[in-house]
């Protein structure tokens, strides 16, 4: 078991990196953390039980500065899609630096031009261009600034709960906890709407005053609630009616995780624009991509420098990005998506016969998932007994219930197994912790409402984010009906 | 502990991998999942997939062995043919009623074996027997439920990969794991290497040249591989001789000698060894002069090493390109010479018809020669022998270092157990004379090994009647293997959750053992998890 304070002995044996950057200890590290970076940040994470301070990485591994290896399926929503320091993407960025650098943004270049062909040759019809952010908020702007250039219309609708993003427009299409903190909320210009509420969708598209639909394929920090069959198609079908820009956000469906590079091409729909960004480079140099319409690509002719950003477009981003792009379209990469898909939700399914009462929900498209517990608090537990168990695996931000889990593409069918084992372990253990602090489950059949979430908050959790998220209803996978409410303890977090 | 830039997971070296390495390891990684898969299939998916690839596999037999010669430019296409067919519906017949799946039961030796595949093969196939190679490589993994991976020869890619393709097709249409039958389309030596020495790859099957199979057994990795031949065969004067003569010239110019197991040197007792010439030269060999002979030698062997433009050529171009005058027709150049040492270079291994003729005094001194055709090279592979006297042919037998005689029949079909009753095959195992792991013709058998459940041997401890348990042990698939990646609420993903609940809901019912009660114990919460997504709903 860690030590949750995060502290270490003294005079501990410390990694060549940590010397070279002159730590003598993970306690070190965490004082100065708190000291010169953020302190909020550092002490959730304290206070949670995840202490963690990444030291090695290598592959699906990662692994604390305490020595501890984790398997790793939060990878960054996506970024660590190939597996951390894919020998592929080092050798290539390491190669191209002894050519390229960043280079210089105004100038046609070699590897932007490589990958954008690249990247309108994988993506669903109907894109021919690609502008280029340095992160993934940054590529949402670009597309929001793009619909609104286009459309001439101010309105862009998102979901409640939506993430796309803290720069200054995506924020705005957010959860109001990040973008009041900034005063950055704009209800006028970004309504929100319940998902998989196609009568909501509608009301907020009839007056024709909205540029465009931003729509995660799958909402990830929310917990991957899946979309009703044919729910996004009934979105697309009422852009064109009302005539929106259909924006499809694939930064954390994209890249083979649903097990098609696109998620979006599962239902069969032409976005207007797609945003690809995260694992796009392989996790080894930021770089971010919008695909364009020819529609919507017109200010790249009317005015090139319409959107200017130094890093965007970075070419050692760009032939990162290449690699990544080449090693996800590979057939064999899409097999064995496949197989991971397969396996790690039969072996999910086998753990949800054991504690149906608990883990009462397996949200899955491809490697895309989401597990969801009969407690408010439940993926917190069940993230905390992972940890110890050796997988890092994170709640969602928006929805704590749902574990986000994520396997990489390229995992290999012992390192299935293993995490299968080990899941099923920490499941069971944060089953006990919750019943502990006073949850009562057992009722074989789900709970159609979530239980109130004062009654049983994890000790370690507390003062987290025990938010009134309990005020929603939950018909069954995905189907929820999400009542807006502030969330109390957020400023513990953020303060 | 290790850290740095070139440690990581997939090797060291990560600055230095040739081109197309990372693709072959990432089907060595398709191909595990595939094998894992495939390792649960029960007894008569297997068939069906078998019949589907071999039927694919005769379909395309003519074309592809056109195509083989087109390619490499040798070997002859009604021979290609044959040999396409032998290896494909013609290996199925021959392991007829074999089972390399079902869980055996000896109740007397209180032994139960579980067949248990090697997982991933990686297939070298040679240029000389391309398509009929990769058939049978690719057959022998199906026959055990292997995955396999093929590395053909370079100068047979193209057939080769198109070889691999249509078997991988049929087989997952009916049924097989995706990516259990994968190919390389771009081989290398350096691929080579890399896919051999992964440890990914279960066993290397090697078949080639010295080098690639010298290669595979320093690869790391389980291997089989075999080597070169360089095929003695001895006539006596107890010999039908006509008989005789006319099944070397047919089996030296079958597929223009491209078979390992084509006679090299033919040694004939002298009492018999002009009516043999002559029965020979009726069958259609060529008697080549002394001088015919020194140009023939220098064609095939300029500047004493053997140049592999004349593989699989056939007589009469040969001929043409030594400046030999020699009839239409002709089948075979016979080229006498004395003695059988290094320095002879018609003593070694020639893959065109090309047959070297040596007169020897008594059978004593041909199978000394027969000896010394081996000591040059050839160890282990084959020999011949044309005799009536059980005598000599247990003699030769006993004294040549080879696995394999084929006795009053042609080498090249003979020691392929084409002609003989010698498991068919396209790999001859060389054993320990040849520096092999395999002693014997290639067989599924060398693909798989068993677990064996042993019970205690006192006669006062019983062991249960198991047999009825065996059949629970492997499992049809439920739907394609794996499951498109359906989002978990639609339609289609509850229809594969169905037939998986279904499927094993199917499967024979058995009295209570340790294996069906775990069986019904899935049943049950699969039944359990339908019924509450139902409920759900
Ligand atoms: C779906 C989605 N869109 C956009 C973003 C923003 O990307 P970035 O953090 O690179 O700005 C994220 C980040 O989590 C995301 O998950």
């Amino acid at each position: 078991m860690t030590d949750s304070t995060g502290a270490a002995g003294a005079g501990e044996q410390v990694s060549a990196a940590a010397e070279q950057l002159g730590f003598s200890s993970k306690a070190d590290v965490l004082a100065k953390s708190q000291e010169f970076w953020n302190p909020g940040k550092t002490r959730f994470w304290m206070g949670t039980g995840v202490d963690l301070v990444i030291d090695r990485r290598e592959g699906y591994y990662l692994y604390d500065m305490s020595g501890r290896r984790l398997i790793d399926v939060h990878l960054n929503g996506g970024t660590y899609n190939l597996g951390h320091r894919n020998p592929e993407v080092v050798r290539a960025v390491t190669a191209a630096m002894g050519h390229f650098d960043i280079g210089n943004h105004h100038f046609p270049s070699m590897a932007r031009t490589a990958l954008a062909e690249a990247l309108v040759r994988s993506a669903p019809p109907g894109l021919t261009k690609v502008v280029y952010g340095s992160g993934g908020g940054e590529a949402i702007d670009i597309a929001l600034k793009t619909a609104r250039h286009v459309t001439k219309k101010r309105k862009i609708v998102s979901i409640i709960k939506a993430y796309h993003g803290h720069t200054g427009l995506a924020v705005a299409t957010g959860d109001e906890r990040f973008s009041e903190l900034f005063l950055a909320d704009r209800p006028e210009e970004f309504p929100h709407v319940p998902f998989n509420d196609l009568a909501a969708m509608e009301e907020a598209l009839r007056g024709r005053d909205v540029a465009a639909v931003i729509m995660e394929t799958i909402p990830a920090t929310y917990g991957f609630p899946l979309p009703e069959p044919g729910y996004l198609e009934a979105v697309k079908a009422l852009c064109e009616q009302y005539d929106a820009l259909y924006i499809a956000d694939e930064v954390q469906t994209g890249l083979m995780r649903t097990g098609e590079l696109w998620g979006i091409t599962k239902h069969g729909i032409a976005p207007d624009i797609l945003v690809t960004g995260k694992g796009i480079s392989g996790g080894m140099y930021p770089i971010a991509a919008v695909l364009l319409s020819e529609r919507c690509a017109g200010w790249l002719t009317e005015d090139g420098f319409g959107h200017i950003s130094t890093f965007g477009g970075a070419e050692l981003g760009c032939i990162a990005a290449l690699k990544a792009l080449e090693i996800c379209s590979r057939p064999e990469t899409r097999s064995m998506v496949h197989y991971i898909s397969d396996a790690v939700g039969r072996g999910l399914r086998d753990i949800q016969d054991t504690y149906p009462d608990w883990f009462v929900g397996i949200r899955q498209n491809g490697v895309v998932m989401g597990l969801e517990f009969d407690h408010p608090q439940g993926a917190t537990y069940v993230m905390r007994r992972l940890y110890e168990g050796g997988v890092w695996a994170i709640f969602s931000t928006l929805d704590p219930r749902v574990l986000q889990y994520k396997p990489g593409i390229l995992l290999s069918a012992d390192q299935c197994e293993e995490l299968l084992m080990r899941t099923a372990t920490a499941i069971g253990r944060a089953r006990d912790d919750a019943a502990r602090d006073g949850w009562r489950g057992g009722s074989p059949a789900r709970r159609t409402t979530a239980v109130p979430a004062a009654a049983a908050v994890p000790p370690a959790a507390s003062g987290v984010s025990a938010d009134a998220d309990g005020a929603f209803v939950t018909t069954r996978n995905g189907r929820r009906v999400p009542v807006r409410t502030t969330v109390p303890v957020r400023k513990a977090v953020t303060r | 502990m290790t850290s740095g830039l070139l440690d990581g997971p997939f090797g060291d070296a990560v600055l230095t991998e040739p081109a197309g390495v990372p693709r072959g390891r990432a089907m060595l990684e398709r191909a595990e999942w595939a094998a894992r898969a495939f390792a649960r299939y029960d007894a008569a998916t297997v068939d069906r997939i078998l019949s589907a690839a071999a039927a694919a596999g005769a379909a395309h037999a003519d074309e592809f062995a056109r195509r083989a010669v087109e390619e490499t430019g040798f070997g002859v296409a009604e021979h290609k043919r044959l040999k396409n067919l032998a290896c494909s519906t013609g290996l199925l017949e021959a392991y007829a009623g074999h089972d390399f799946v079902s869980v055996r039961v000896d109740h007397e030796a209180k032994i139960v074996e579980i067949p248990r595949p090697a997982g991933v093969v990686l297939a070298l196939t040679p240029s000389t027997n391309p398509v009929a190679t990769v058939y049978f490589k690719i057959l022998l993994a199906l026959m055990t439920r292997n995955a396999v991976v093929v590395c053909p020869h370079p100068l047979a890619r193209s057939v080769c990969a198109d070889a691999a393709r249509i078997m991988a097709e049929a087989a997952v249409a009916a049924g097989a794991p995706d990516g259990c039958v994968q190919w390389v389309d771009e081989p290398s030596v350096p691929l080579l290497n890399a896919l051999m020495s992964d440890e990914r790859t279960d066993v290397v099957v090697a078949t080639g040249g010295v080098q690639v199979v010298r290669a595979a057994y320093r690869s790391g990795n389980p291997a089989i591989g075999v080597g070169p031949g360089n095929v003695p065969v001895l006539v006596d004067a107890t010999a039908d001789l006509a008989a005789a003569a006319r099944r070397i010239v047919d089996s030296k110019s079958f597929d223009n000698s491209v078979l390992c197991t084509n006679e090299s040197v033919l040694v004939v007792e002298e009492a018999c060894a002009d009516t043999l010439v002559t029965a020979l030269r009726r069958a259609g060999a060529h008697l080549l002069t002394e001088d015919e002979r020194d140009r023939v030698r220098d064609l095939l062997f300029p500047g004493g090493v053997f140049d592999t433009s004349c593989v699989g050529r056939d007589a009469v171009t040969l001929a043409g390109r030594a400046g030999v005058r020699v009839p239409a027709g002709t089948r075979v150049l016979l080229a006498p010479f004395d003695l059988v040492v290094p320095e002879e270079p018609l003593a070694r291994e020639k893959l065109c018809p090309v047959l070297g003729l040596v007169r020897v005094p008594t059978v004593r001194s041909g199978i000394d020669t027969a000896r010394a055709v081996l000591r040059i090279s050839g160890a282990g592979h084959s020999a011949a022998v044309h005799s009536t006297d059980p005598a000599t042919i247990l003699a030769f037998g006993a004294a040549v270092r080879v696995l394999r005689v084929s006795v009053n029949t042609g080498a090249s079909l003979g020691g392929s157990g084409l002609e003989t009753n010698l498991a068919p095959t396209m790999t001859i195992g060389t054993g320990f004379f040849g520096r092999s792991s395999v002693g014997e013709n290639l067989e599924p058998r060398h693909l798989v090994n068993h677990t064996r459940l042993a019970w205690n041997a006192d006669p006062g401890v019983g062991m249960p009647d198991v047999a009825a348990a065996t059949g629970s042990a492997w499992a049809p698939p439920t739907g394609p293997v794996p499951a498109y990646p359906h989002a978990s609420n639609t339609a289609e993903a509850a229809d594969v959750l169905r037939a998986a609940v279904a499927g094993a809901a199917a499967a024979p019912r058995e009295p209570v053992t340790a294996e069906s009660a775990d069986l019904r114990e899935e049943v049950r919460r699969m039944v359990v998890a339908e019924l509450r997504r139902i409920v759900e709903g």
